[in-house]
């Protein structure tokens, strides 16, 4: 009997019983969808946290000023300003394995165009910070050494800056104040979405480190050339934890802390906290998988729960195909491609069912939810060998049925 | 649970020439049952051998006995045993589906057999849609499609009414005209008439074996209890 004829036979055989074998389907139906929409979740939560570590920008280690001691009290990190400009400098020159170190200044304040205003986050930076945190000049130009010298007022802006200030208009060549000070708007900024904890990382303004300690921020600030932080971006992964002990052996030096002292600065390895975040959401995904397929399996024993109703049904029949010439064998792959293409047509509804749920997910919930090819060939393949595995029972115990016997069952 | 051992044969010998027309008579329990059982090669013998066109089929594996039925015999039964939901012709084919027959072939061999019988018209209709002497003339058309040495009947006409009876059995007599072997078993003894040979078994045991001069002619009595009806 030919591939074909068993496939065709198996289709009138499921035909017959429509309800039946729909209600059969429904297992493996809802078994498929639930792999694929979960593992849609869990890859969509996954691709989530990768798109913050691009944002982020690759082996980066963020330094803050240490905290005081103010009368036994210890103050919090930052609370002293222990970073200098100098320190950042000193950090891309004489360690080798670093890409680059960009200090910045953080203020925040009323940002005003033509007569819209926003409030909204500054930094002062160098020209290192684009490379260094991954930021793309969506149109115009970044700004130079001379501009850095010469504390020019040039800003770019984020997305959300420009779209709460001059909505769909053109920014570029713009004057805004900042705090009052007059800007010229040179560029704007590629988008990078929210952050990890939610925050908008478009709203944002960048300046020179120079005009923002100069001609902003004034103050102490200006005298001591202190910086709020300063990100550094290592060539390779594998350098990651001797770069830190260099700067940590670089900084104690610059900053005469004598042996046993605490550091007065702080370092943070920023990929690595991205990197357990990503284990985490990976297993998320692999925990959500696993507890759907469990209704994978429950359909599968539904399956053969039902093909073993069919064999006794059918038993004469059965009898009459033995007596007509079907060897064992014959009877054997008529029963398994009746099961198979049971769980194949019930994987291939799952499917659509599956990629409809994840959308929906997506849609309603506001989750973000990503289609992977891999988990749908993986549900399908599943289901397969599951229409194979519990299939292959109730066809084989029809495959021993005695000819004669068959025939006379009533 | 004690299990018996029961002979439902014993000592039978029994030769069947090319072309005969054989009724097997007896009642129930006589191991006329288990006798065409054998033949058919649905049962394999406790001892004892059997010999279907000088081939030794008593002692081949169940595979090799299903490749004899299917090419050897042609089964004919009391319940019809048609598929149901399959065309009549589907249901002629399906021995050549176990004899892996390409699918024209197939088609092409099952209409003609289907016209031998007189039922070309009826081809695409189901057995539902039959009457019961048109489902056992499909039955026989699929008992005749791999051109079987043997055709095995067992009650053939148990579910006819009596005109139907013999119109089957007038089409039996026809292939036995044109050469086929003919193995019937009923208990009617009006349809034994028509066969050229009468076994009868009691106990297990061959109690009679008789062959008959001038069978009667089936159709003729058909076509006369037509006449009557009328």
């Amino acid at each position: 009997m030919t591939w074909l004829a068993s496939i065709r036979i198996a289709l009138r055989a499921l035909r017959v019983n429509k309800l039946r074998s729909t209600l059969t389907m429904l297992g493996i139906i809802i078994g498929v969808a639930a792999v694929i929409t979960m593992i849609g979740v869990g890859t969509g939560a996954q691709a989530r946290v990768e798109e913050q570590i691009k944002a982020l920008g690759s082996n980066l280690i963020m330094l803050l000023p240490g905290s005081v001691t103010s009368g036994g009290a210890r103050m919090g990190a930052g609370s002293r300003n222990t970073l200098t400009e100098d320190d950042s400098y000193a950090i891309q020159r004489e360690i080798q394995e670093v890409q680059a170190a960009a200090p910045q200044l953080r203020g925040t304040g009323q940002v005003v165009a033509g007569n819209s205003n926003w409030s909204t986050v500054f930094y002062g930076v160098t020209p290192e910070h684009f490379e260094v945190r991954n930021w793309v000049i969506a149109s115009g130009k970044g700004f130079d050494a001379a501009d850095l010298a010469g504390s020019a007022k040039v800003a770019l802006l984020g997305e959300t800056v420009i779209r709460n200030l001059f909505g769909d208009g053109d920014p570029l060549g713009q004057v805004i104040r900042i705090r009052k000070v007059p800007f010229v708007v040179i560029g704007s900024l590629g988008r990078k979405g929210q952050s990890l904890l939610g925050q908008d990382q478009d709203d944002v303004i960048l300046m020179p480190i120079s005009t923002a300690r100069n001609r902003v921020l004034g103050g102490n600030t200006a005298k001591q050339r202190t910086v709020g932080s300063v990100f550094v971006k290592v060539r390779e992964e594998a350098d990651m934890s001797e770069v830190e002990g260099q700067i940590r052996n670089l900084l104690r030096q610059r900053h005469r802390i004598q042996a046993g002292q605490d550091d007065d600065f702080t370092l943070r390895n920023l990929s690595e906290v991205l990197q357990a975040q990503e284990q985490s959401s990976r297993i998320m995904t692999l925990l959500l998988a696993a507890v759907a397929s469990v209704s994978l399996l429950v359909g599968g024993i539904g399956i053969m729960n039902i093909m073993l109703v069919s064999v006794t049904e059918r038993t004469r029949e059965i009898g009459l195909r033995m007596a007509v010439g079907a060897r064992g064998r014959d009877i054997l792959m008529q029963f398994l491609v009746e099961a198979v293409t049971l769980a194949l047509i019930g994987g291939l509804l799952g499917i659509v069912l599956g990629v409809g749920g994840s959308y929906a997910i997506g849609h309603f919930a506001e989750w973000r939810t990503e289609l992977n090819l891999q988990a749908i060939a993986l549900a399908v393949g599943f289901a397969a060998a599951i229409g194979i595995f519990f299939g292959f029972y109730p066809a084989r115990k029809a495959s021993r049925l005695l000819p004669i016997e068959a025939l006379r069952y009533e | 649970m004690e299990s018996y051992t029961v002979a439902a044969l014993r000592g039978v010998s029994l030769e069947i020439g090319s072309g005969e027309f054989v009724a097997v008579m007896g009642p129930s329990g006589s191991g006329k049952s288990t006798f065409m059982n054998l033949l058919g090669c649905l049962d394999s013998p406790s001892g004892g051998s059997y010999f279907l066109a000088g081939e030794k089929v008593s002692e081949l594996s169940g595979d090799a006995l299903a490749e004899i039925r299917n090419r050897r015999l042609g089964f004919v039964f009391q319940n019809f045993n048609l598929l149901p939901r399959t065309s009549a012709l589907e249901n002629v084919g399906l021995p050549l589906l176990y004899s892996r027959c390409p699918a024209e072939e197939r088609r092409l061999r099952a209409m003609q057999r289907l016209a031998e019988v007189g039922l070309a018209d009826r081809a695409h209709h189901q057995p539902s849609q039959l009457s019961g002497g048109q489902q056992q003339r499909v039955a026989i058309a699929r008992a005749l499609v791999n051109n079987p040495v043997l055709i095995l009947a067992d009650e053939p006409t148990g579910a006819l009414d009596t005109r139907t009876s013999f119109e089957l059995m007038g089409l039996l007599q026809q292939l036995n005209r044109g050469g086929m072997t003919v193995v019937l078993v009923t208990h009617e003894r009006d349809i034994t008439a028509f066969a050229s040979r009468i076994v009868s078994f009691r106990d297990g045991h061959v109690v009679d074996d008789q062959r008959v001069a001038q069978p009667a002619d089936a159709l003729a009595m058909a076509r006369e209890l037509e006449r009557e009806a009328a």
